[in-house]
């Protein structure tokens, strides 16, 4: 079986800082795999040359039997690529319903075959508010939201183009017990729902409880891939967290 | 209200208002008017662009020259009627300003403002050496003394530029709808988030330059035959592109109503000015008036308003 997501040795330098050496990374479709790693692993630089919002100068990068290499952000998003970002990053001058509204008229309508009338828009922002439990926050502002409404809407609008994977960069960061218990169950039902994820966090309590695989980044290079338990126990990954 | 309702009102108002400039009887309303139209029309077009999409272009005087200069072009080569001029200058500022974004807008803000300058140096260079539209001599365009029906020719110019002035605020309404108006605030608001939720930037940033372009030019092509007498310095001068970029400021630079009212607010002054003091204290004003509205109102007049009936609705 071909995988969803292939990352053949992706590579990626800021001037003389080599951010990513030669990643590959294989994902296949319906998995829960965290992915985490130190500050400045290369975590977040991964999934931006993932997305395309920063171009790898060595690699390749397939999504459903696709090459990215060359791809813009948004075709890569209309292929079926969604991301939340690290720090939430709504439109501040739409209200949260607008918010998801944007995905679903310029991706899931610019895709052939699909057209959503006015009505099926709202009903479609409707389902996604009550899916993350904002619907009685629909009319007001992204300024009005607290923390956790605000990577609730990042999420939302990350779902809203109706993605084939998902990629969650730190959605839990500076959260609560309880709201990251929140979107930990958020998250593997949008799995149940047939949506293949990656999930960046530093929370290992919400990583382990989520991830089916953990893969680790150290320093720009992939240092472990596997089962959860096993891979914690791997003294390279125990080196990297704890030092020596 | 839809957009056919909108356009009847406005053509409603448009008619009052020349009905009114026709009851006083004096052409020097019609010459007032026509500019304070003229600036309603480069505010708009200047607002489709920086207030919808966020990009401070400043060469807005070279999108007005362009549109001034095809006029001239023609009325050397072989003089066109000017509704059709207007629609030419649309066309040729609508294609310079594709040519100019896909230059520069891979850059952001103060770079890509001081890029749009420096395309207006380049083009004024461009016209001030090239003899057939006058060089840096200029050129004469004898406007007709009279058209049948209205009267003195200055009328017809007027009526022109209203009807130019209904259908900028026409369209830019309609994009600030529709989904090409989400888009360009996804724009504003972030890029990145825009791009990641799939909007195609750097295309809706290529149209929001060409409408923007176009009607700057539109609004530059009937100037010829108002000014009779077009030199570089004049087409290219510094007051068109100040003001394109204050009035929408001052009006508000989120929808269609602030441009309209920040023309209205700062051209009727500055025409009252010319007339009072003189129109050399015309900058000045336009400057403090800026420098007042960015520190007490930074959304304009029409945030002021919309603040207002907020506060007062809780």
């Amino acid at each position: 079986m071909t995988a969803l997501l292939e990352v053949t040795g992706v590579g990626k330098r800021f001037g003389g800082f080599v951010a990513l050496d030669g990643i590959n990374l294989s994902v296949p479709a319906g998995e829960r795999i965290g992915l985490i790693g130190p500050n400045g692993s290369g975590k977040s630089t991964l999934v931006n040359c993932i997305c395309g919002t920063l171009t790898n100068e060595v690699g390749q990068v397939t999504f459903d039997g696709k090459h990215l290499n060359g791809l813009s952000a948004h075709a890569r998003t209309h292929a079926g690529l969604a991301r939340s970002f690290q720090l939430p990053r709504p439109f501040a001058s739409m209200s949260v319903a607008d918010n998801l509204r944007v995905p679903l008229m310029f991706t899931v309508n610019a895709r052939p075959g699909t057209h959503l009338s006015a009505a099926e828009l709202d009903a479609r922002c409707a389902e996604l508010l009550t899916l993350v439990a904002l619907d009685h926050k629909a009319h007001r502002f992204p300024r009005d939201l607290t923390q956790v409404e605000m990577r609730k809407l990042e999420l939302a609008r990350a779902m809203a183009a109706d993605p084939k994977l998902l990629i969650a960069d730190e959605a839990m960061a500076g959260l609560s017990n309880s709201e990251v218990t929140d979107i930990v169950a958020l998250l593997i039902r949008l799995n149940e729902r047939g949506i293949t994820i990656i999930l960046i966090e530093h929370i290992m309590r919400a990583v382990m409880s989520f991830s089916q695989r953990l893969v680790v980044l150290v320093s720009g290079k992939k240092i472990a891939d596997g089962k959860p338990e096993d891979v914690i126990r791997e003294p390279e990954v125990e080196r990297a967290y704890l030092g020596q | 209200m839809s957009t056919f309702k909108f356009s009847l009102v406005l053509l409603a108002v448009g008619a009052l208002v020349f009905a009114a400039a026709r009851y006083v009887g004096n052409d020097y309303v019609f010459f007032a008017g026509y500019t304070v139209l003229q600036f309603i029309v480069l505010a708009t077009a200047w607002n489709i662009l920086g207030g919808y999409t966020g990009y401070v272009n400043f060469g807005s005087a070279a999108f007005f020259a362009v549109g001034a200069y095809t006029t001239v072009f023609f009325h050397n080569l072989y003089p066109l009627p000017i509704p059709l001029l207007v629609v030419i200058a649309g066309i040729v500022a609508g294609v310079i300003g594709i040519g100019m974004g896909y230059l520069t807008l891979r850059l952001r803000g103060a770079f890509f403002a001081i890029a749009t300058l420096a395309l207006a140096v380049v083009l004024q260079t461009l016209v001030v050496n090239w003899d057939f539209v006058g060089g840096s001599r200029g050129a004469y365009v004898i406007r007709p003394e009279s058209v049948p029906i209205l009267g003195n020719y200055i009328n017809y110019l007027f009526l022109v530029m209203l009807l130019l002035t209904i259908i900028a605020l026409v369209v830019a309404r309609t994009i600030e709808r529709s989904q090409l108006g989400y888009g360009f605030a996804t724009i504003r608001d972030d890029e990145q988030a825009a791009e990641a939720s799939g909007v195609p930037t750097l295309k809706l940033k290529l149209i929001a330059t060409a409408i923007s372009g176009a009607f700057m030019g539109m609004a530059g092509a009937p100037f010829p035959y108002y000014i009779g007498y077009l030199e570089p310095s004049s087409a290219f001068g510094l007051a068109y592109a100040v003001n394109s970029i204050a009035m929408p400021m001052i009006g508000g630079t989120t929808s269609w109503i602030g441009p309209l009212v920040g023309a209205l607010v700062l051209g009727i002054t500055q025409q009252v000015a010319t007339v009072t003091i003189s129109s050399a204290v015309n900058l000045l004003i336009v400057g403090v008036l800026l420098v007042v509205f960015v520190v007490v109102a930074p959304n304009g007049i029409v945030g002021l308003i919309q603040d207002r009936l907020r506060a007062r609705s809780k």
